[in-house]
């Protein structure tokens, strides 16, 4: 078997190497070489994915591969996908190209802006390295598949803490002039959440040392028997980094300065990617380990999910940030995802997980093309905007496409999931599933007013000159387009490799879909 | 009842499609593909894209009318084509399919038929518009969603049609979308539409929790009943408000008329505004099983139908007025659609309303061609004499809404107003005599309308020359108004449509069990619309027409001219405290959540500031901190090995 994984995961690690080292002043050289190694990773994911076998009896983890690592204490390099996390990290594979693209001239654009080199954090050196930001990137597409492909605990844990590092830099030097506060902040929440689930960890491997020799591999781990108290308390220790994370209603208020101050690209990366994690491990960790506990929280977690879906959206509409309202908007669509993940149906959850892929798309190509306009107009804020769509009409249209996206437009990827998660939570919590419906409505009306007030209207005078999308600027966005509409059409490809794997998280919980009521009596 | 229903669940048994049937496909993918081509090319296209979406509807609808005949020579007449599998997710299986049967062929010849006939009217009206293809690629886009709303053989099939009509109807109401108003409008309408998308969504979670399918034969053959069918009938009904401007979600449609005016023709008079009574027609199955909803439906119907004539009476924009009127017929339809074997009656009524309706549309555009864009009756009058052929077709379609035999809305009308007095009872009084009343008040004002444009003197304001519009705006215009004249003669005769629907709708209305005559339902219809007709008539024609709306008027007046307040009970009720609420969250989540965080984060460094400095920007304490983690761990981990 192809050790396709780790292959995936060691080719960005290297471009990046090769990246850092180019002589100063290649910049040119620095970009090319770190869109070839993304598109690269993407190819081989690509053939990763048509060599996952979603036959009946096909193993739940495939690619696996577990060498000793720290043999004293039961940590191995182990890793393995099953089908949720083949389908995330096929989303790394996609966005990190199109970010690059997308981030192509970012860096010299902050330096050129005067607003920006002369704030009271500047750094030293005046010139920030183009070279530093691309190498970057791709460290942290390794750190993110790394986190994903994990299947043993400590890895799992060293990635999820490490993936910090080369985010905490692309916000603190790469970001808006409110970068230091923004990256501080979203170090400290993450930090605070890691050193949970580091007593966590810490808590699993003491507990699987009372029945044999210490270990962190996720299998043996699922199959530990565990007393009540500390499945509740190992389970909080998981739940709460994984809450803050994903971020769940009321651990996000790091999410909208952390989103609003990235760069555009890590934004994009953050909320897309490093965001998943959180709504991965309720699948991957919190549900199977613990299944009692899983079950036992799973209201609590539902109603906390189902405030974020309202409470997202209204704060979404009251913020007058574009890049702020993408963040809450996304807090909106934790919500649903986290809904989902707790539900314990085969249709929710697997709603979810193609939900986190969808949300990685369309929130991808939201803050991609407004960080475009305000590229452009020299502003986050909407009421500096007017008309726009009449001398930008493709950018006005892309921004359309996307926000149709994010207001899960039928027909379109993200309504596949959302309906499903809805549908699969009514099954077994209806009136959850009712009150986040009505999300529905807020969540068209978050989209609409913000494209009424820039794009609709009279055009604003102080923008008459500005240019529409350049070529390269619609090359990265129009593959998640396309694919939101190609996967809208035809989701079956990735749903049916995800099933599987949701079912068998299910099974790990001890829960089965329930029966369509009507037929229950006959 | 329920000899009904099994009679109906016998005939939901759904055939695979064959022959020239296998390719209905083509239905959809012909305006789909002009949609994308006119949408991806660029404004080379604006010279030969509007021929080409106009061409693809035409193929589409001769397409529908091989497709139609096909379906007459097959003996069992629901055809099911599946397409490939769309959701597959555990137990929930929904196909991609499409479902021919009699209702979606006819609303397939309505749509492409009618639709057609707007594309070669929008090619003279749009004419000048530098933005040309895009309005005929939303044109082409409606038209595709429409076709797939009817056409989709489950519930979660239409909805993507149902959300895709709501889309173009979005884009082309705020096609002027650099005037507020129109994007405005726009958004209103998606709104209200989304309102009532959370009914059809979660009639869609019911069906599904209840028995485990969303496809039409899966959730009308598993025998739905009870409280179940109840509650789908009201969620069903909720969505069915939202698209077709039924109360309380009435007042987008008027706001809708932003759009150009062939929009307001085919969109939001002629098809998609039908659509919710479509998925009334369409659920049959569903409210035979429960009377309570049914009566639900006929009473929303009589409630609006009464509003919607209303507020007509009121307005002096001659688009708002035909807007009003929209609202009002539909309620006719879902008056009677709500009423058992009725069905067909209001597909009836659908029909020649498209017609008739379209053709006062298109005739409208044409006037407000012919009068730069005045839209205000008070500045119209006398315009028979400059526009000759634009009357006859406004006063074809007029004859027809107000039901004067042997015009198409006399057939259908009546036929309601007669179904709601067999309804019998109290119910059966009341409803009949509301639609009696409402057809008096559409008689009012819809002279009223007639007179203030076409008669009277000419009150136009300076400069105004009216002509005649060409004839790739008049040709659809006269073809629709002979529609308009004939469709509902040629729809009834022999029981022809009612015959040729019981396959989708169940044996229709037996003759034979009336409470009152038919004759005698007929001519009270037609003294009260006499009364309607000569009330406007001695209003209007015989006193002068102010040139601005006269202050001096009863409070149903004024009234009815703020939309019988609404609108104002929207901005009072939803929007205003949604604002505060909103601002008050925002603050909350700055202060409330973050200034907790901020202050446990104050009290464990002293202070923030200082402890945002320690940690600022260096990969030094950064390091630091990662090495202490990495130490914490390695010491937890002996700790525990040693402790063993």
């Amino acid at each position: 078997m192809t050790p396709w994984l780790t292959i995936i995961g060691v080719v960005p690690l290297a471009g990046a190497l090769v990246v850092a080292l180019l002589p100063k002043g290649r910049d040119l050289l620095a970009k090319q070489v770190a869109l070839g190694t993304s598109l690269v990773v993407l190819a081989l994911t690509i053939a990763m994915c048509l060599d996952f076998s979603t036959a009946k009896d096909a193993p739940r983890f495939q690619f696996v591969q577990s060498y000793d690592w720290i043999k004293a204490f039961g940590v191995s390099y182990s890793v393995g996908a099953d089908g949720i996390a083949l389908v995330l990290i096929a989303l790394i594979a996609v966005l990190v190209p199109v970010v690059l693209l997308a981030s192509w001239d970012d860096v010299e654009k902050l330096d050129a802006d005067p607003a920006s080199a002369t704030g009271k954090d500047a750094p030293l050196s005046l010139r920030r390295s183009v070279k530093g930001f691309f190498a970057l990137l791709l460290v942290l597409e390794t750190m993110m598949i790394g986190v994903f492909a994990a299947t043993d605990v400590f890895l799992f844990y060293v990635f999820f803490e490490a993936m910090l590092i080369p985010m905490y830099f692309l916000i603190g030097t790469y970001g808006g002039p409110r970068r230091s506060y923004a990256a501080v902040k979203f170090l400290l929440y993450s930090l605070v959440g890691g050193l949970l689930m580091l007593a966590a960890v810490i808590g699993l491997y003491v507990a699987s040392t009372r029945q044999g020799p210490g270990t962190f591999s996720f299998e043996a781990l699922a199959a530990l028997d565990m007393s009540h108290f500390t499945q509740g308390w190992l389970f909080l220790g998981f739940f709460i980094a994984f809450a803050i994370k994903a971020p769940l209603f009321p651990f996000h208020t790091w999410l909208p300065d952390a989103g609003a101050e990235s760069p555009t690209g890590g934004a994009v990366l953050l909320v897309g990617v490093l965001d998943k994690v959180g709504t991965f491990g309720f699948l991957r960790y919190c549900i199977p380990l613990f299944p009692w506990a899983a079950r036992e929280f799973a209201p609590y977690v539902i109603t906390l999910s189902v405030i974020g879906v309202i409470y997202g959206a209204l704060l979404a509409m009251g913020q007058k940030d574009m890049k702020r309202l993408v963040s809450y908007t996304s807090v909106a669509h934790f919500g649903f995802i986290g809904m989902g993940c707790f539900a314990f149906t085969t249709q929710a959850g697997t709603g979810s997980v193609f939900y986190m892929v969808n949300h990685g798309l369309s929130t991808g190509a939201l803050f991609l093309v407004i960080g475009f306009l305000i590229d452009r107009g020299r502003s986050r804020l909407i009421s500096d905007y007017s008309g726009i769509a009449k001398i930008a009409p493709t950018l006005a249209a892309l921004f359309f496409v996307s926000g149709l996206s994010s207001l899960a437009l039928p027909g379109l990827s993200t309504f596949i999931s959302e309906f499903l998660t809805l549908v699969g939570t009514y099954t077994r919590y209806p009136v959850a599933a009712v009150i986040a419906t009505t999300g529905i409505v807020l969540a068209a009306l978050y989209i609409l007013l913000v494209f009424q007030r820039t794009m609709q209207g009279p055009l604003s005078t102080a923008h008459a000159h500005l240019k529409d999308l350049r070529g390269r600027e619609v090359a990265a966005l129009a593959p998640l387009l396309a694919l939101m509409i190609f996967l809208g059409f035809y989701p079956k490809p990735v749903t049916d490799v995800i099933t599987p794997a949701v079912q068998a998280t299910l099974q790990d919980a001890g829960t089965t879909d329930p029966t369509p009521t009507q037929l229950q009596s006959k | 009842m329920t000899m009904l229903v099994e009679k109906l669940a016998e005939k939901v048994e759904y055939v695979p499609a064959t022959g020239t049937l296998s390719a209905l496909w083509l239905l959809l993918a012909l305006p789909a593909a002009g949609a994308a081509i006119l949408l991806l090319s660029g404004r080379r296209s604006n010279s030969w894209g509007p021929y080409l979406a106009t061409a693809l509807c035409g193929a589409s609808f001769l397409w529908g009318l091989v497709s139609f005949f096909a379906l007459k020579g097959e003996s069992q007449r629901s055809v099911d084509l599946h397409l490939f599998s769309w959701i597959p997710v555990g137990g929930f299986n929904v196909d991609a399919g499409l479902l021919f049967d009699p209702l979606s062929a006819t609303f397939v010849l309505l749509i492409t038929g009618v639709g057609f006939l707007i594309h070669v009217y929008s090619l003279g009206y749009m004419e000048h518009d530098p933005r040309k293809k895009t309005f005929f690629a939303y044109l082409n886009l409606f038209v595709a969603a429409m076709l797939l709303l009817v056409l989709g053989n489950s519930f979660l099939a239409l909805y993507v049609g149902w959300e895709g009509v709501g889309l173009a109807s979005y884009l082309l109401i705020a096609f002027w979308y650099h005037k507020p108003e129109a994007a405005t409008a726009a958004k209103k309408a998606f709104i209200a539409n989304r309102v009532g998308d959370v009914g059809l969504s979660l009639a869609i979670m019911v069906m599904f929790a209840a028995v485990g399918t969303t496809s039409f034969a899966g959730v009308f053959s598993s025998g739905i009943s009870g409280g179940t069918a109840t509650a789908l009938g009201v969620l069903l009904l909720l969505g069915a408000c939202g698209k077709s401007g039924q109360f309380p979600l009435q007042t987008w449609l008027p706001d809708a008329m932003e759009g150009p005016t062939p929009v307001s023709a085919l969109i939001h008079a002629a098809t998609m505004v039908t659509a919710g009574v479509y998925l009334i027609a369409r659920a049959t199955p569903i409210y035979s099983m429960s009377p309570d909803a049914q009566t639900v439906v006929t009473i929303i119907g009589a409630v609006t139908l009464l509003i919607g004539c209303f507020i007509g009476c009121a307005y002096d924009d001659i688009k708002k007025v035909l807007a009003y009127s929209t609202v009002s017929q539909i309620g006719y339809m879902f008056l009677a659609v709500g009423i058992p074997g009725a069905g067909a009656i209001a597909i009836l009524h659908l029909l020649t309303h498209g017609f008739f309706k379209a053709t006062m549309f298109l005739s409208a555009g044409s006037v407000m061609h012919g009068m730069g864009d005045q839209v205000d009756m008070r500045r119209f009058g006398n315009l028979r004499k400059y526009m000759p052929i634009t009357f006859g077709c406004f006063l074809a379609g007029y004859l027809a809404i107000i039901g004067l035999p042997p015009f198409s809305g006399f057939f259908s009308k009546d036929k309601i107003i007669e179904a709601a007095f067999d309804l019998g009872g109290t119910r059966g009084w009341v409803l009949g005599t509301v639609a009696l009343l409402g057809a008096g008040i559409t008689a009012f004002y819809m002279t009223r309308l007639m007179v203030m444009t076409f008669f009277g003197e000419e009150r136009w304001t300076d400069g105004q020359h009216p002509h005649e519009s060409p004839w790739t705006m008049l040709g659809p215009m006269v073809l629709l108004a002979i529609g308009s004249v004939a469709a509902g003669g040629l729809l009834v005769m022999g029981g022809a449509l009612q015959h040729w629907l019981e396959p989708s709708l169940g044996p229709q209305h037996e003759v034979g069990t009336h409470t009152i005559d038919p004759i005698v339902v007929t001519i009270l219809t037609l003294v009260v619309v006499a009364g309607g007709v000569l009330g406007a008539w001695l209003a209007y024609a015989r006193r002068a027409v102010p040139t601005t709306p006269p202050v001096a008027v009863t409070p149903f007046t004024v009234a009815a001219r703020k939309n019988l307040y609404f609108d104002a009970l929207n901005e009072s009720v939803l929007m205003r405290p949604g604002q505060y609420l909103t601002r008050a969250l925002v603050f909350f989540d700055n202060r409330g959540i973050d200034g907790a965080v901020h202050a446990l984060a104050a009290g464990i460094g002293g202070s923030s500031g200082r402890l945002r400095r320690l940690q600022t920007g260096f990969v030094r304490s950064y390091a630091l901190s990662m090495f202490g983690g990495a130490l914490l761990v390695v010491v937890a981990l002996l700790a525990v090995r040693l402790g063993q």
